[in-house]
């Protein structure tokens, strides 16, 4: 029933029998450059079905392009893009039928919420009383059928966002892509509309692919996040891995490991490395062959001023924020290197204290940080 | 009235009066000095005949068709050049909606003929576009004609020189309302199963609607005063004789000038009422801005 009014093109088939069963989505060393300048370069993932995928990563990093390419809004300069055993990349943007909300929701300003939501369905050339019919189921699932007869235009934002989700779902595409939808709201609002996405796809179960550059939005909502940086693909891991185990500096100091140590190898036992600096004795879990010098990534949270032992990181208290239940405070180590702490108890510029942390959340890694304590 | 919040705000006024609203009085002057005052002396002086009552003149210009005439005469000229300067300006606007050199080159090319003029344009076309002219003479060796195509002299010489000097005003003010409308909204009504053609005809045409509108009311006012091509490329006895023609010879063949006048608030009329009625229309179209999002 899906997707039947849409043409076929040079011999692939059209989408209708990608429908809503198709098993994996798969990317092949997808490529794209722009004037030689390579944006995103040798994606290779796969998209189970019902999967949320979120592409993770700064600005610049290549996740929309990957997306533009998936939807068919750009080209490949290499690679390809499989549905199944179908190769889609070469089909117009129209004949993949993916659903995709864009950044600013594109809406059509001219049309009502209503034939805004139906306009893939009636590009399908669906009989007039099914569109109204499973519109206002979808306005319902978005709470917005008070909405249906307004334009776009007098809505708010966080309501714009939903006709644009309903617009993209209407036509049960099999996959939905989504570039940054949540990136034009407040923080209340995004934040609300983060657990309605959530809902929206435990409803549908619809595969889906989520760009952003919010760790906490890829960490809350996807199943697997694939971390972007520079065009090239750094982890591809479910969230919890890559929030405790990032696969490189790079990828760390993008998860919120504030504090990077360049610090020597004092010992290794199995893949524990006990490492030391100025004032600085840590023992801290391997990722991958420490050599006699190592790069040590720990977050501010997971780095204490309470508690006592030996081992741990001296410093002078530097400066002290309030942060409600606990205290973010700013310390120079021997070296002076400038580290971020938390401590339950107020603490006062000058102290002299010592630091701790968990060693299964101090992370060594073989490669020296480029701007390490910046 | 912007000027007026925007200086309240600013509390410059002072009791109630907003010295602000003195900005407005040289530009109003101009207004009134430059149009109204000629408009309404023309007004009243079309009702001021050399001989008979009030109405004198407008009953002379509907009951002679030699005069009456004129106004079929203008239209039958003026809306196809609109017509055909909106349509073709249209699809050649749309393609070259993205920014490429293609798009510049063509822009600046297009406003040469604007800034030339219409009397050295037409002086152009009566030597190419003559009997003995390249055109018809390229038609010959070609084969294609046997005797010399007149382009010149008659209704296709005007109606070629409004196309030639109306085009590309036209095609800028066209691609800039082109130019004005996301183009995320194309790609967004394609990844929802929109072919070229139906992006066009459900995201594009809705939404430049009311620009083309303007473009239409513009280029048909433009064309409906024409002047010197009718004079120099036209047959002002008789095919052309348009209705700026008509006004002429009454004021500078006849010196009436109170008939002159009664036939440019006539001109005027008619074009007002064409503008009227294809601004209604635009009433009907959605006139927001044509962009995704709020901003």
């Amino acid at each position: 029933m899906l997707d039947t009014a849409t043409p076929a093109a040079g011999g692939v088939t059209a989408p209708r029998a990608a429908g809503t069963s198709f098993g994996e989505l798969r990317l092949d060393g997808v490529t794209r450059e722009f004037g030689g300048i390579v944006a995103l370069a040798g994606l290779t993932m796969t998209v189970g079905r019902g999967e949320f995928i979120t592409l993770l990563g700064p600005s610049g990093c290549g996740k929309s392009t990957a997306l533009n390419c998936i939807a068919g809004l750009l080209s490949l300069t290499a690679g390809s893009i499989w549905l199944d055993d179908r190769r889609i990349d070469v089909l117009r943007p129209e004949q993949r039928g993916f659903g995709m909300v864009f950044q600013n929701y594109a809406l059509f300003p001219h049309m009502s919420v209503r034939r805004n939501v139906g306009f893939g369905l009636a590009m399908r050339r669906t009989p007039r009383e099914e569109i109204r019919r499973r519109v206002d189921q979808v306005l319902d699932l978005v709470q917005l059928a008070a909405h249906a007869e307004k334009l776009p235009g007098q809505l708010s934002g966080g309501q714009q966002q939903r006709v644009a989700i309903a617009r993209a779902i209407v036509v049960q595409p099999p996959l939905v892509l989504m570039d940054e939808p949540l990136s034009n709201l407040d923080a209340k609002l995004r934040l609300e509309m983060r657990t309605e996405l959530k809902r929206i796809h435990r409803e549908l179960g619809r595969s889906t692919i989520y760009v952003t550059h919010d760790q906490d939005e890829a960490l809350s909502l996807a199943d697997r996040v694939v971390m972007l940086q520079e065009g090239h693909v750094q982890q591809i891991a479910a969230p919890e891995e890559i929030y405790a185990r990032p696969a490189n500096l790079d990828v760390a100091r993008f998860m919120g490991y504030r504090n990077l140590l360049a610090l020597d190898v004092v010992r290794r036992e199995g893949g524990w490395a006990v490492v030391g600096g100025p004032g600085i004795a840590l023992r801290g879990l391997c990722q991958g062959e420490v050599g006699r010098r190592a790069a040590v990534a720990i977050r501010p949270d997971d780095l204490t001023l309470d508690g006592g032992g030996e081992d741990g990181i001296a410093g002078r208290v530097e400066t002290v924020e309030y942060c409600g239940r606990d205290y973010l405070v700013d310390l120079v180590t021997e070296g002076g290197v400038t580290l971020h702490a938390r401590s339950l108890q107020r603490v006062a510029p000058g102290d002299v204290l010592r630091c701790h942390a968990d060693p299964e959340r101090v992370l060594v890694y073989p490669e020296a940080p480029g701007d390490a304590g910046a | 009235m912007r000027a007026v919040a925007k200086g309240g705000a600013l509390g410059m006024g002072t009791a109630g009066i907003d010295r602000t609203v003195l900005l407005v009085v040289p530009g109003a002057l101009f207004v009134i000095l430059l149009f109204v005052y000629p408009f309404l002396y023309g007004l009243f002086l079309s009702f001021a005949p050399k001989q008979g009552d009030l109405l004198a003149n407008y009953t002379k210009f509907f009951s002679t068709p030699y005069l009456s005439e004129t106004i079929a005469t203008t239209l039958w000229i003026a809306l196809p050049a609109t017509l055909i300067n909106v349509g073709v300006a249209l699809p050649i606007a749309f393609r070259l909606r993205r920014s490429t050199s293609m798009q510049r080159i063509l822009t600046g090319l297009l406003v040469v003929p604007i800034t030339l003029g219409t009397v050295l344009v037409a002086e152009g076309l009566l030597t190419y576009l003559g009997p003995q002219g390249w055109f018809s003479r390229i038609l010959m060796a070609a084969g294609i004609v046997e005797t010399p195509v007149h382009l010149t002299h008659n209704y296709w010489g005007v109606l070629l020189s409004l196309v030639i000097t109306g085009f590309p005003f036209a095609f800028l003010l066209i691609l800039s309302y082109i130019t004005g409308i996301d183009p995320v909204l194309a790609q967004a009504a394609a990844t929802l199963g929109a072919s070229p053609a139906q992006r066009f005809r459900h995201v594009f045409l809705p939404l430049l609607a009311p620009g083309l509108a303007i473009a239409f009311c513009l280029a048909f006012v433009q064309a409906f005063s024409v002047f010197p091509s009718a004079v120099l490329l036209g047959a002002p006895a008789g095919p052309t004789r348009v209705i700026s023609i008509a006004a002429y010879q009454a004021a500078f063949e006849d010196y009436d000038y109170s008939m002159a006048s009664a036939i440019a608030m006539i001109m005027g009329a008619v074009q007002l009422a064409i503008v009227v009625v294809v601004l209604a229309m635009r009433g009907v179209s959605y006139r927001g801005p044509a962009g995704g999002a709020k901003g």
